[in-house]
């Protein structure tokens, strides 16, 4: 019978957790890029990483596209489905207020996780793994070559972003939006085309997250809500609005998981990242990154 | 239009109605049998298959003629695995729509959150759900007199894997369970039972009903070294962690599940990795395996045409409790009639039904009706089951 050292245990959950935090990291940044331009939490951001393992499972398992074509299919159409959110929930609204907005996105979630439910049905999918299955040993620990994808997603996700909004003028654009609204409007900034970018944005993140993470999760339609709240928990970790608090947030929280659960009491897994996740609050109530003035200036 | 074509368009409207109401009126008045089933939400695995095999059979019962020449007419309502709406629902069916009695709900805590329905109203409930509590008042210590059960209860699941494990000499086992009420329950049973069949218990991990990685959990069992695996849960994360514990290596360490894993899809959702693993089903998950001379061969061979033909995908052993349930409470119907304290006094009596998931003898003492041979040892090879030697 073989056994496990103590360093190869603590090596496996540190992997563990941080795949895990990844993609919470990846689910909280699409939290933040929608609050920073409209200073909304979109409650349909946990639906976009469903749709994106659903979606991704229909056309490479299903219709048998291959990953290279099916992979950006995806992302592509639930990108279309942020898009229709912002333009058939979001925009219509008359008099925006933060409340009826917030309520606009649980809505769309509900209603989106309904008609999964009625074109996947209630199942679980399973989607095979990028490269293969077989795992890989580094120092005791077992790492599934699937890890890496998700890490390396989140990884590509932070240069591209990163990117966009320090070199390119609609990123600029945007992050004028999030600092100041009225005033980029003053400049010719088109605020609205702004709040469908970052809709279209997030969708897209969220559905790379769920591709990643199907192989190693399964996915089915309900899994949204979940992932939303652990990623809400990363963003506001991390301090709400910012990028690498975001990432830091979501990875932080994945491995106090995978620690709490490994060494101390798998039962109480949740309550470890909840706890963290006061104790930061309570001595830093904007998060580790954010920044307590710009946090006043906000409406939420 | 003239008086008399209108006295012969009436005539011929008349007659049509009469035409198309000619079937139905064939039944002289109908019996009322309620049903709340989690059919939509999480737990939708257990109320979809219930749901549909109660169709399907009262379909059958009403196109044989009915009960003692009255329509079967079931009344099925969703509890979407919520203990509110399933109270709500059960009092409706009972107070509303006054039903001769109530099958399901699908959970254990659905089930527990309408027992005392059933004795406020003297209603007859025959539950689907595996707690023994259901049918066991724990305060007073004695048998709820108007809740029956179908299910196997955990506690026989538990014995089943111990005397499998006991005649293999096995004696060192991790537990692993989910932290919703089936797992909870299974694990209370797995440590309360252990030392009666001399079971040394390494390890003892939980995880979360939504969880999406028990890597953790099973690298600390590693650590452990148990001879086996005893793991208790349902849905999607009795497949999830089946794939860790491949992926980590670790198949050389024997992994039991309970009796929730007892669909095919669960076999061909963990691509693989299922192979090897054991776990204790009841005869409808194994009917073509079962020998010629099995009590149950005819009765669950015949369930299993009958599904797949009429749903087409593959028959899940939990439609077999709403079977179950339906098939005692149609017997009792029509025995006694629409008499809610004789369909009670019927069930409480009866002996030798043969059903989905086992021999049923219910007596006053035992609202449950099986024992643990109600379950066989079956292990997947092949990526089918196959009865475990």
């Amino acid at each position: 019978m073989e056994t496990i050292t103590l360093t190869g245990q603590i090596f496996q959950y540190l992997v563990t957790g941080i795949t895990v935090g990844s993609v919470y990291a990846m689910v909280a940044v699409g939290f933040n890029i929608i609050y920073n331009v409209t200073e909304i939490i979109n409650f349909a951001q946990g639906e976009f990483v469903m749709l994106g393992g659903l979606i991704m499972v229909f056309l490479h398992v299903a219709v048998g596209l291959p990953l290279i074509l099916a992979f950006p299919a995806t992302v592509a159409l639930v990108t279309l489905v942020g898009v229709l959110l912002d333009r058939l929930a979001i925009n219509p609204i008359r008099r925006p207020t933060v409340l009826s907005l917030i309520i606009a996105t649980i809505a769309a979630s509900i209603l989106i996780k309904g008609t999964a439910m009625f074109i996947w049905g209630k199942d679980p999918f399973d989607l095979p793994a990028f490269s293969g299955r077989d795992p890989i040993t580094v120092l005791g620990a077992v790492i599934q070559p699937q890890y890496f994808w998700v890490i390396g997603f989140l990884v590509l996700i932070v240069i591209v972003l990163t990117f966009f909004f320090e070199r390119t003028i609609i990123g600029k654009a945007m992050s004028a939006c999030a600092d100041n609204p009225d005033a980029a409007s003053l400049v010719g900034i088109d605020v609205k085309r702004m709040v469908l970018l970052s809709f279209a944005l997030s969708a897209a993140i969220g559905a790379v997250a769920g591709i990643t993470m199907t192989p190693i999760a399964l996915m089915e339609y309900d899994r949204g809500a979940m992932l939303a709240i652990k990623g809400f928990g990363a963003a506001v970790l991390g301090g709400l609005g910012s990028f690498p608090g975001a990432v830091i947030g979501g990875l932080i929280l994945g491995v106090i998981e995978s620690l709490g659960a490994g060494l101390i009491s798998s039962g109480y897994k949740d309550a470890f990242a909840l706890i963290v996740l006061l104790f930061v609050l309570f001595f830093k109530p904007s998060g580790i990154f954010g920044n307590i003035e710009i946090s006043k200036i906000k409406r939420f | 239009m003239t008086l008399r074509k209108i006295a012969v368009l009436s005539t011929i409207c008349l007659f049509a109605v009469g035409l198309l109401a000619g079937p139905a009126l064939a039944f002289k008045g109908a019996y009322k049998v309620g049903a709340v089933f989690s059919v939509t939400g999480r737990t939708s695995f257990l109320g979809d298959p219930e749901k549909k095999t109660a169709e399907m059979l009262a379909e059958k019962i009403n196109n044989a003629g009915g009960i003692n020449g009255k329509k079967l007419e079931l009344i099925i309502y969703d509890s979407e695995g919520d203990a509110t709406k399933a109270n709500l629902a059960v009092r409706k069916l009972i107070t509303q729509d006054k039903v001769c009695a109530v099958i399901g709900p699908s959970l254990s805590g659905t089930s527990l959150a309408v027992v005392p329905l059933a004795a406020k109203y003297e209603t007859p409930l025959v539950s689907c759900a595996a707690s023994y509590k259901i049918v066991w008042d724990d305060k007073e210590s004695k048998v709820r007199k108007w809740v029956f059960k179908t299910p196997q209860t955990d506690t026989m699941a538990v014995q089943a894997i111990y005397a499998y494990l006991n005649k293999k000499g096995v004696n060192k086992i991790a537990v692993l369970s989910v932290t919703s009420g089936f797992g909870a329950s299974g694990r209370g049973e797995l440590l309360r039972l252990a030392p009666g069949y001399g079971m040394k218990i390494v390890a003892d991990e939980k995880y979360g009903p939504k969880d999406t990685d028990m890597t953790a959990q099973l690298t600390k069992i590693k650590g452990k070294a148990p001879q086996v695996i005893v793991n208790w849960s349902v849905g999607p994360t009795q497949v999830v962690v089946l794939r860790n514990w491949k992926d980590l290596g670790m198949t050389s360490i024997p992994f039991y599940q309970s009796h929730g894993f007892g669909s095919r899809k669960n076999i061909k959702l963990a691509a693989g990795a299922a192979e090897g693993v054991y776990c204790p089903l009841g005869a409808v998950n194994v009917a073509e395996l079962l020998p010629d001379d099995h009590p149950q061969k005819a009765v669950t061979m015949q369930y299993m045409k009958d599904y797949t033909a009429k749903y087409n995908e593959p028959l899940s052993s939990f439609g077999g409790h709403a079977w179950d349930a339906l098939e005692l409470v149609a017997d009792a119907l029509k025995a006694v009639g629409c008499d809610k304290a004789k369909i009670r006094d019927y069930l409480e009596n009866t002996q030798g039904f043969v059903g989905q998931h086992g021999v049923f003898n219910f007596s006053p003492d035992d609202h449950i009706g099986l024992d643990k041979n109600a379950f066989q040892m079956v292990v997947v090879k092949d990526g089918d089951w196959t009865l475990a030697e």
